[in-house]
């Protein structure tokens, strides 16, 4: 009888981010007339695909109990990786695309190396990496754009005459996290250590090597995220992406999980994703100022962690 | 004279009714005893006198006038001190600052650290526990812990001091020096509201007893009942053994420990588990059993000896490498090293047979969840469901859930460190019970208790370490309580290992 009662809280728990958004979508149709057409909402999820992402691969990291700050800069370097190797180097475009892959999950893998055997926080780490990454960027690229190879570019068309490809890549990556975080044993670990990481270690998980594999996820995801962004602007550049760590973070906050570990799902980041891009979106047809949005964002970010914590300590 | 009284306090939580109408009365100078099974609604009922939680009905009264206890604030204005089952210690911070929690002796607006310092190494006398105030709490075992919280409650100069199973991790030695703490606060007319699932403290502490169960206070009793009137009150079924160890014949040697040692812990430790045999470990806090438990499991190094485990010998060091040898380990703090406690029961009872479940990858969730579902029955585990938050479950209760991860687990040598913490009369005898199906069928047992009838109760030979040594071995026969006591105490020749 009771084990329904707690499916029901869990279950609003958890959409509490939906109803937000929901609850956006409704007051932004009714705010603008502009808001609620089909063009507008597939911008809007144009918008939204490279945070959420970004978001995904974060998520991981943060169910650990554990930051990525370098997600921003990793995703500039393997597209400036991917587009120099195709374009100036000349290797074929999937070799080029499989070693800039190669290459966002390597900055993962140094990350969680300083991380799992360095003893580093994780704040430090993948700060350091930020600087390491954004760095290589603009040493590979000379501080500008290196077009990307047509055959990538194409990542940033539509699908038919709608369905943009971005929104496409970032439902797939979606499914993906979803997947790794709730049937896979890395996901189950990451719970495991993000709850309490000795009870783990005496549960015979091996913490470091579950590390490794996080934050190289965080990595290969951030990759993907970069390439999707350069192709929509058919060019990669080194100043890509900066500053989007912090989005990715927020996204993953509002859907629910928690900074200090153990929580987090790849359904809550994608609302939470959906959320950042809803509102800025809204708020451009608004006509709101840039200024004023990032004031507004940042409220919403504090509320909706505020409600969470709130309903959660209710109980 | 009647100091505080409860009445009808009801308390709900999602899905279950912990609470639902009690009633206390407790007079100053008593030792007010709570008695009730795993989950009965204890530790609640304490956390509505202590500010913790507050009641849905109900009133509480101080010296006949009700009083609104809203925070912890309160209740400590009030003169009402707590020390609860999980212990509230800030692990990072040293044993006297935490001593010092929140009040810390000021001068001209800073801390004033000798101050504090001084009154740390009055309080740690006071409860008798040896230890550096400097140390940092993440340091100490969790006997310490437990005594680090009593001197922390004696600090507050409380009227009522509640104690909720203080004696659940503490040896005998340390029980005796709780209690003649106990006794004076008594003679000084202090209320004590004191639970144990400990029986026999009953009679030697307690003045009365309030039973309770299924979250009503069913009974108040004189604390000199006989333990099979107290049994019966609380669990509503006599039990007729309390250790039903079944001894059979002991096999192979599974686990061998020769000369095991690390500097300043421990030295010298040899000793085997034969298949079928539970091997008990007695000793004071601070013998360094746990210690050596955690090396031999790869929790922790040593620099000398060695350890087999069914002729392998698992690198040191290494958790995984001595559960692929046949290891496993039930941790004695639960809390920081057993539990995930914002994951469900389900997930984790499956943590350590995770690897297991793993095919390709993934995990099979619904043959884990099965397998989930089984032992919590086994133990009978009491919650809303297998998707309960561990966190929201009773203290005894979340103990079964560590027991029963590694009972999922089939470890061929099963090392308990105080398995039975805080576990009730009826549910020791099912995991006793447990423990002996996994002994006839061949596994191994190394059990550290500090709870002496169980060692007595349940070993078949009994260990007795000092001071990082073991000083003796017992046979089941030969071994009594003062026997094993003399050989705990033992003053280990040359400078102190610690
Ligand atoms: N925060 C909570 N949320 C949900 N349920 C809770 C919460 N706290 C306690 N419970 C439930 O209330 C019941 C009573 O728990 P309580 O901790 O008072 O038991 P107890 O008598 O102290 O048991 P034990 O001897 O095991 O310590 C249990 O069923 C427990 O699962
Ligand atoms: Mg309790």
């Amino acid at each position: 009888m009771s084990s329904s009662v707690f499916l029901r809280r869990s279950w609003l728990a958890e959409n509490g981010a939906l109803a937000a958004l929901v609850v956006l979508v409704v007051a932004l149709s009714l705010l603008s007339s502009d808001f609620l057409s089909v063009t507008n909402l597939l911008n809007v999820g144009v918008q939204a695909a490279v945070t959420a992402i970004l978001a995904f691969g974060s998520t991981f990291v943060i169910v650990t109990g554990g930051i990525d700050l370098s997600v921003g800069s990793v995703a500039a370097l393997s597209a400036i990786v991917l587009a120099w190797t195709a374009s100036v180097a000349g290797l074929p475009w999937p070799l080029a695309t499989v070693v800039s892959l190669a290459v966002g999950v390597a900055c993962g893998l140094v990350n969680a190396a300083l991380i799992a055997y360095g003893k580093l926080p994780p704040f430090i780490a993948t700060l350091a990496m930020l600087g390491i990454a954004r760095g290589l960027a603009l040493v590979i690229s000379q501080g500008s754009p290196i077009a990307m190879p047509d055959a990538v570019s194409h990542l940033g068309d539509t699908i038919g005459t709608y369905l943009p490809v971005p929104v496409v890549v970032m439902v797939v990556m979606g499914g993906i996290a979803a997947v790794i975080l709730n049937r896979t044993y890395a996901g189950r670990a990451m719970y495991a250590i993000g709850g309490n990481e000795e009870a783990a270690r005496l549960s015979g998980i091996k913490v470091s090597r579950q590390k490794l594999i996080t934050y190289a996820l965080s990595g290969g995801f951030a990759a993907v995220a970069g390439i999707v962004l350069a192709s929509r602007l058919a060019s990669a550049q080194p100043q890509a992406a900066a500053g989007y760590e912090l989005d990715a973070i927020a996204a993953v906050v509002i859907g629910g999980a928690s900074l200090s570990g153990g929580k987090g799902r790849a359904l809550g980041t994608f609302v939470g994703a959906l959320i950042l891009a809803v509102l800025r979106n809204g708020l451009n047809l608004l006509s709101v100022s840039a200024f004023w949005q990032q004031v507004v964002i940042g409220v919403v970010i504090a509320l909706a962690v505020l409600v969470d914590t709130l309903r959660r300590r209710g109980m | 004279m009647e100091l505080l009284r409860a009445e009808g306090l009801r308390k709900r939580f999602p899905g279950v009714l912990a609470l639902d109408g009690v009633d206390l009365t407790v007079r100053s100078g008593e030792v007010h005893v709570l008695l009730g099974e795993n989950g009965a609604g204890k530790s609640t009922l304490i956390k509505m006198l202590s500010g913790a939680y507050h009641p849905d009905e109900g009133r509480v009264l101080l010296d006949g006038h009700p009083v609104h206890i809203r925070t912890a604030g309160d209740a400590q204005r009030l003169g009402i001190a707590t020390i609860y089952q999980e212990f509230n210690l800030v692990p990072e911070l040293s044993v006297a600052e935490n001593l010092s929690l929140g009040r810390p002796p000021r001068r001209f607006g800073f801390v004033d650290t000798k101050r504090m310092h001084e009154r740390a190494v009055e309080l740690l006398a006071r409860v008798g526990v040896d230890v550096d105030p400097r140390t940092p709490v993440s340091r100490l075992g969790i006997a310490r812990m437990q005594m680090v919280e009593i001197a922390k409650a004696l600090g507050l100069q409380a009227r009522v001091l509640i104690m909720d199973e203080p004696t659940a991790v503490l040896t005998t030695g340390e029980v005796e020096k709780l209690f003649s703490i106990v006794r004076r606060l008594r003679e000084q007319g202090v209320a004590i509201i004191f639970i144990t699932h400990h029986l026999e403290e009953i009679a030697a502490i307690g003045d009365r007893v309030t039973v309770l169960r299924d979250g009503r206070s069913v009974a108040e009793v004189p604390a000199d009942t006989p333990q099979d009137e107290l049994v019966r009150l609380m669990v509503g079924r006599p039990i007729d053994q309390q250790f039903p160890r079944e001894r059979g014949q002991a096999g192979e040697p599974l686990l061998k420990v020769t000369g095991l040692g690390r500097k300043g812990v421990f030295e010298d430790v040899s000793f085997e588990v034969r298949a079928g045999e539970v091997v008990g470990v007695a000793g004071l806090v601070g013998a360094g059993r746990t210690e050596v438990a955690r090396a031999i499991f790869g929790a922790d190094r040593y620099d000398t000896g060695e350890v087999t485990v069914r002729g392998r010998r698992p690198t040191p060091g290494d958790v995984h490498a001595a559960m692929e040898a046949g290891l496993g380990l039930v941790p004695e703090d639960r809390k920081g090293q057993g539990l995930v406690l914002g994951a469900d029961i389900a997930e984790n009872l499956g943590l350590v047979t995770l690897r297991e479940a793993t095919r390709a990858g993934f995990v099979d969730r619904k043959g884990q969840h099965q397998a989930a579902a089984e032992v919590a029955e086994q133990l009978g585990i009491r919650m809303t469901g297998l998707g309960q938050e561990v966190r929201t479950l009773s203290g005894g209760n979340q103990q079964k859930v560590v027991i029963g991860k590694w009972l999922e687990a089939d470890a061929g040598v099963l090392i308990l460190d105080e398995p039975t913490r805080g576990i009730d009369v009826g549910a020791k005898v099912e995991i006793y019970q447990l423990i002996n199906a996994l002994t006839a069928s061949g596994h191994a047992v190394l059990m550290i208790s500090s709870d002496l009838p169980e060692v007595l109760g349940m070993s078949d030979r009994i260990l007795v370490m000092a001071r990082g040594r073991l000083v003796g071995e017992l046979s089941a026969a030969e071994a009594t309580q003062d026997g094993v006591m003399a050989l705990a105490v033992t003053e280990v020749e040359g400078p102190r290992v610690q």
